[in-house]
């Protein structure tokens, strides 16, 4: 008996340890992603802007990032006397771990995922709400009209747009028939969904650059009006942990974007040479457009105006994305092509 | 209809993919940056950077301590104080800039009457401190020492421009 329960513990600890070998295995690369997103983003809009970008730490500028991260941890912790201490410092790990937390559903190939659970898509749905305590804690917390204004312009910007991605959600999963995202995937087989569902591709697009904060929606850290929005306060490693988190937010959010509309980790055509470059290379080209056209649409537009913002998000996304359940659900039922994942 | 048309026109981001377009066409352009630590941009013969003191060719400082650069100075950045010397020629003792004060607009290289003072080519002469940017005859002399072959060249090539 005690030999037994021995065993058990043991077989536990080993299965904690082989899963947190997965998290490092996951972990470690997304960060190093990150790191080259932001070297990726300077080039890019150097490039746009006739100009060279960073090209001096190492070769090609690519120990950049790194450069500037040493520079990150190296710097003071800066408190503000009036903020409150344990939120201020909580906000910006509640935003960086959340970020993180979402990957353990995300298939990068066939059976290469953490947790492959059956609601994978409302857990990211869920974890990405979330997200949003993180930007509103440090705002409140900060204690400065600046941070304050960023935060109540993120969270009603977030809480807009998530329903508009939601509905874009649905209409996906309506063409699917289940909430696994590797169903998801495996059911664009014969087509990726962004052919049927083109419009909501683009619905899709521009609220992930609205949930991310990114340009031309990147009200909440409006630079010319806010200082920086709800990390105005914040300095070295806590503002660091809310770069990391926004970068990665917006790799999840491409990667969320490839498994639903680009056919994750499918190759473009069934054909044999296709087929013999593996699945997770796939994955990583259609994130990195993805994330290419997130860099190219700052590079190129303004920011919107707030009421602007508003009026896109409930207005014409809300609506639009509306519509196109009702038809998606409507040609299904008329055609009687309603799928049944599981026969 | 045309109202249907502009609506339209937004409706289908047409705008927006045009200047997607414009953007997507310039990175592949080259970039018009100069790579400024190891490349540098050509400088007029009249640019106006750090200042120097000149030497006539035998060795004496031209400066002969008639304070017209300290008059002329706008932003009271020359102090100049002077006493005649041994042999009885009129010389400075002190000659200051203050390189912060300085606004760079080179009246007192034209207010000089003997090409003493002059704004040379150099511009990278930031330092970490600002006492050391505070400038004596001595440091502005070894200027002139330093740059002396620069300095004589755009003078030469900028005067029959005056």
């Amino acid at each position: 008996m005690k030999v037994n329960s021995m065993d058990n513990l043991f077989q536990q600890l080993n299965e904690v340890l082989i899963i947190s070998f997965y998290v490092l295995l996951i972990v470690g690369p997304l960060l190093i992603a990150v790191a080259f997103l932001t070297y990726l983003e300077r080039k890019v809009i150097a490039a746009v802007q006739y100009r060279k970008g960073p090209n001096v730490v190492g070769m090609f500028g690519l120990l950049q990032p790194f450069a500037d991260g040493v520079k990150l941890f190296s710097k003071e912790t800066i408190i503000p006397a009036s903020a409150n201490k344990i939120i201020f410092v909580l906000a910006p790990m509640i935003s960086f771990a959340l970020s993180l937390v979402a990957w353990s559903v995300i298939p990068i190939s066939e059976n290469l995922v953490l947790a492959n659970i059956n609601v994978g898509i409302l857990y990211i749905f869920a974890i990405s709400s979330l997200s949003i305590y993180g930007v509103i804690m440090a705002g409140w917390a900060s204690n400065s009209k600046y941070a304050f204004l960023g935060a109540l312009r993120s969270t009603a910007q977030m809480v807009s747009y998530e329903v508009s991605i939601g509905f874009v959600i649905v209409c996906v999963l309506l063409c699917v028939g289940s909430l696994n995202l590797q169903d998801i995937v495996l059911a664009q087989k014969n087509y990726w969904f962004f052919i049927p569902l083109f419009p909501m591709f683009i619905v899709f697009i521009i609220s992930a650059l609205a949930e991310t904060n990114r340009a031309p929606f990147d009200l909440p850290e409006d630079e010319s009006a806010l200082v920086a929005g709800y990390f105005t306060e914040y300095s070295s490693m806590l503002f660091a942990m809310f770069f990391l988190g926004e970068y990665s937010a917006m790799i999840l959010m491409s990667s969320l974007g490839v498994i639903l509309f680009l056919g994750g980790w499918l190759p473009p055509f069934d054909y044999y040479v296709f087929n013999l470059v593996p699945g997770f290379i796939w994955f990583f080209l259609k994130v990195g457009i993805l994330l290419f056209i997130f860099l190219w649409v700052r590079a190129t537009l303004p920011r919107f105006r707030y009421d602007q913002l508003m009026r896109l998000g409930w207005k014409v996304f809300l609506p639009l994305s509306l519509f196109w359940v009702f038809i998606t659900a409507t040609v299904l039922v008329f055609f009687d092509i309603l799928p049944n994942f599981y026969g | 209809m045309k109202l249907i048309f502009n609506r339209l026109k937004y409706f289908l981001l047409l705008d927006i993919c045009k200047g997607l377009y414009l953007t997507f066409k310039r990175i592949f352009k080259p970039s018009v940056t100069i790579n400024y630590p190891y490349e540098k941009a050509p400088l007029s013969p009249r640019f106006r950077g750090e200042h120097a003191l000149r030497r006539y060719p035998n060795g004496e400082e031209r400066c002969i301590a008639c304070k017209l650069c300290e008059a002329v100075c706008p932003a009271l950045a020359i102090t100049i104080e002077a006493e005649e010397r041994d042999d009885g020629s009129r010389r400075t003792t002190k000659y200051d800039i203050d390189m912060t004060k300085c606004i760079y607009c080179g009246l007192c290289q034209e207010a000089c009457p003997v090409d003493a003072i002059v704004q040379g080519p150099n511009y990278e002469f930031a330092t970490e401190t600002h006492e050391e940017l505070i400038y004596n005859k001595e440091k502005l002399l070894d200027n002139g020492d330093r740059w002396e072959l620069a300095l004589q060249k755009n003078i030469d090539s900028d005067a029959p421009y005056r």
